[in-house]
């Protein structure tokens, strides 16, 4: 578990997510990962970097370009007693492998009453920035949420990166392991020491009396910023970061709403049956007396990603933004 | 040829095991007792008998939406079978799978499946987890022609190939996707020739004829356990039944062509070649034929004597115990 006594050293979220990675095969010989230059080339951003010359070509494996091909190959794989990882570099080519995720990976352990585990690891890059385009900027994680048999999880810090990683290769279930593209190089103190964050268990990044804001990926930074600067108006704002979208700590949300009575949902993905809308429900249900003033949401722009910097910036939610959301809710 | 009399009399066996059980599963449907998607594998038994004779338990076979026979030759009860297609607790898949989705990992049977494809890949994985963790075991892929026109074939096949994964791919090619002819869906009907493309070896066999692929099985399934990669087998058979029971002939086939193909019976060829040879007598296959009509008829005993599964396990086992 984590302690504050450990040695820590600052370091980026993709270090302390190989970090993470890096012990993990250590303990686990069972472990490889396959994807496009995760090889010798040590991936795109840096995920396999220096693990093809520790662990050799069998625990890390180029691709030809099939994400069908190779995410059904590590079904198989995860059948029959190893645990793949799938990097898939962004994490938009994903999309090319749905019916294996969803008609396989995610019903096999169901189909076999548990006797079957599937302990597959499948990370990416999301997230729209650096104008990368539309085939480049998808996150995409409602699908998966929607579906029975994936854990989704959203790191947002170095800390989480390496926790979280942790967990996801201890996990018997398929977990999708999202890093934002805005986040990659952000830096922080990690510990050295082997550390689990449970799935389903928010963190309270900032208390505050007045609103909460539930954020997903970076805008868990954004509304930190937004918190920062509303402070200084006299506005006590309450950022929550859920780490893990599935499962979903409904608890902590609803505990700080009872404590706010109002609620934003921060999420740069797209709105329609999104994260927004399914924590809005929740709040709904289960916390409706408590509620002060409808449930907001911000999220991005219900549109494929454009390329020109003014479009791109655009289309997802601003620190600004979510300063006039608040603002708006904490008048109400 | 020099199978021994034991193996003849058990890949009989075999083989009307599976003819016995899809003809009664044919009846249960008719009846109502079976619900949802029945494909038979009547016709097609050398196939699956063939090829698993070389297979153990721990050995990972994948099998498509006509897995009757490929489960039941892998070693699945004719129980858990029959009780699974009833939607009983006692069912391979516990009542939650059916006939499309047959999963019993004891014995290596890793699952049917009602999608076209992913059985080719996830072979290609057994066969990845086999050479990472250096055991001797074997991922097979049984599929039919209409798998070969989805780019799991091409993708599976080349993934195995240059990994050299202990794997061996089994095209059941009954010339039919559905009501679709293969000659419709493919200009090149050769699926063994493919296998050039890819660098993999391959070689077409007659599928009704159960000792040429026991004999083409036993070489390609020696190469996968002894680290020589994966092969392909394109076997010619035909579905002697209709698509999936309930339905009619539409037309999309001749009488007179399934007429040739009855005439062709894998199970009655064989009786005769091992008669004639002197292998095994009338007597011998006799004994099997009331053998395993017993065997079936107690699977569905078992069957309809089976609980229900609770409603209340519905949600349960959607997620593992870890984390």
């Amino acid at each position: 578990m984590a302690s504050g006594e450990m040695a820590r050293r600052e370091m980026t979220y993709t270090e302390a997510a190989l970090e993470a990675l890096t012990a993990a095969m250590v303990r686990d010989p069972t472990i490889f990962v396959l994807g496009e230059g995760i090889g010798e080339r040590g991936g795109n951003f840096n995920t396999t970097k220096g693990l093809y010359q520790r662990f050799g070509p069998r625990r890390l494996r180029d691709t030809p370009i099939c994400e069908r091909g190779f995410v059904g190959l590590c079904t198989g794989a995860a059948m029959t007693g190893t645990r793949p990882i799938v990097d898939f570099m962004f994490i938009d080519f994903i999309l090319d492998a749905v019916g294996e995720l969803t008609n396989q990976i995610a019903k096999i352990q169901y189909m076999t009453s548990g006797r079957l585990k599937m302990p597959v690891l499948l990370r990416g890059c999301v997230g729209v920035g650096g104008g990368a385009a539309t085939h480049h900027s998808g996150s995409y994680f409602p699908f998966f949420v929607n579906v029975p048999g994936f854990r989704v999880v959203v790191p947002t810090t170095p800390y989480d990166a390496k926790g979280l990683l942790a967990t996801a290769l201890r996990c018997d279930d398929p977990v999708l392991y999202l890093e934002h593209k805005s986040l990659l190089n952000v830096r922080g103190d990690v510990p050295e020491e082997d550390f689990a964050i449970p799935f389903g268990e928010a963190r309270v990044c900032r208390e505050g009396t007045d609103v909460t804001i539930v954020g997903v990926g970076p805008l868990v930074p954004k509304s930190l910023a937004a918190a920062e600067s509303l402070a200084a108006e006299g506005i006590s704002v309450e950022v929550i970061d859920p780490r893990t979208l599935a499962p979903l700590d409904m608890e902590t949300i609803l505990s700080s709403v009872g404590k706010t009575g109002k609620l934003l949902v921060a999420d740069e993905s797209f709105g329609p049956c999104g994260i927004g809308a399914e924590i809005a429900a929740q709040v709904m249900d289960q916390g409706f007396d408590d509620l002060a003033a409808p449930v907001r949401r911000l999220n991005g722009v219900h549109t494929p990603t454009p390329y020109s910097p003014p479009l791109e910036a655009a289309v997802v939610p601003s620190v600004e933004q979510v300063a006039v959301a608040v603002r708006e809710l904490a008048a109400e | 040829m020099t199978i021994s009399t034991d193996k003849l009399l058990s890949l009989y066996r075999t083989m009307v095991l599976i003819r016995q059980c899809e003809e009664q599963l044919a009846r249960s449907y008719a009846a109502g007792t079976i619900t949802g998607a029945c494909h038979t594998y009547v016709g097609e038994e050398a196939i699956a008998t063939g090829v698993c004779a070389h297979l153990r338990h721990d050995d990972a076979v994948f099998s498509t939406h006509r897995g009757h026979g490929h489960a039941l030759a892998k070693g699945v009860p004719p129980r858990e079978l029959v009780a699974e297609l009833f939607g009983r607790e006692t069912g391979c898949s516990g009542g939650r799978g059916g006939s499309m989705h047959l999963f019993s990992p004891e014995v290596g049977m890793m699952g049917t499946s009602g999608i076209v494809g992913p059985c080719i890949l996830q072979a290609a994985g057994a066969g990845y987890s086999f050479q990472l963790l250096e055991t001797d075991q074997v991922g097979v892929a049984f599929f039919g022609d209409g798998a070969v026109g989805n780019g799991a074939f091409h993708e599976g096949i080349n993934l195995a190939t240059i990994y050299d994964l202990p794997v061996v791919f089994i095209c059941e090619n009954n010339m039919y996707a559905t009501e679709v002819a293969f000659a419709y869906s493919a200009r090149n009907t050769d699926v063994a020739g493919r296998a050039a493309g890819y660098g993999l070896h391959a070689e077409q066999v007659d599928g009704n004829d159960v000792v040429a692929v026991y004999e083409a099985a036993e070489e390609a399934v020696a190469r996968a356990r002894s680290g020589g990669g994966p092969s392909l087998m394109e076997c010619r058979t035909y579905r002697t039944r209709v698509h999936a029971e309930g339905m009619g002939e539409s037309g999309y086939r001749s009488q007179e062509e399934i007429d040739s193909w009855k005439a062709r019976d894998p199970m009655v060829a064989f009786a005769k070649r091992v008669v004639e040879a002197g292998d095994l007598t009338d007597a011998d296959l006799q004994a099997v034929d009331e053998e395993i009509t017993e065997q079936v008829a107690d699977a569905v005993t078992f069957a309809t004597d089976s609980p229900w599964p609770d409603p209340a396990t519905v949600a349960d086992h959607i997620y593992g115990e870890g984390a």
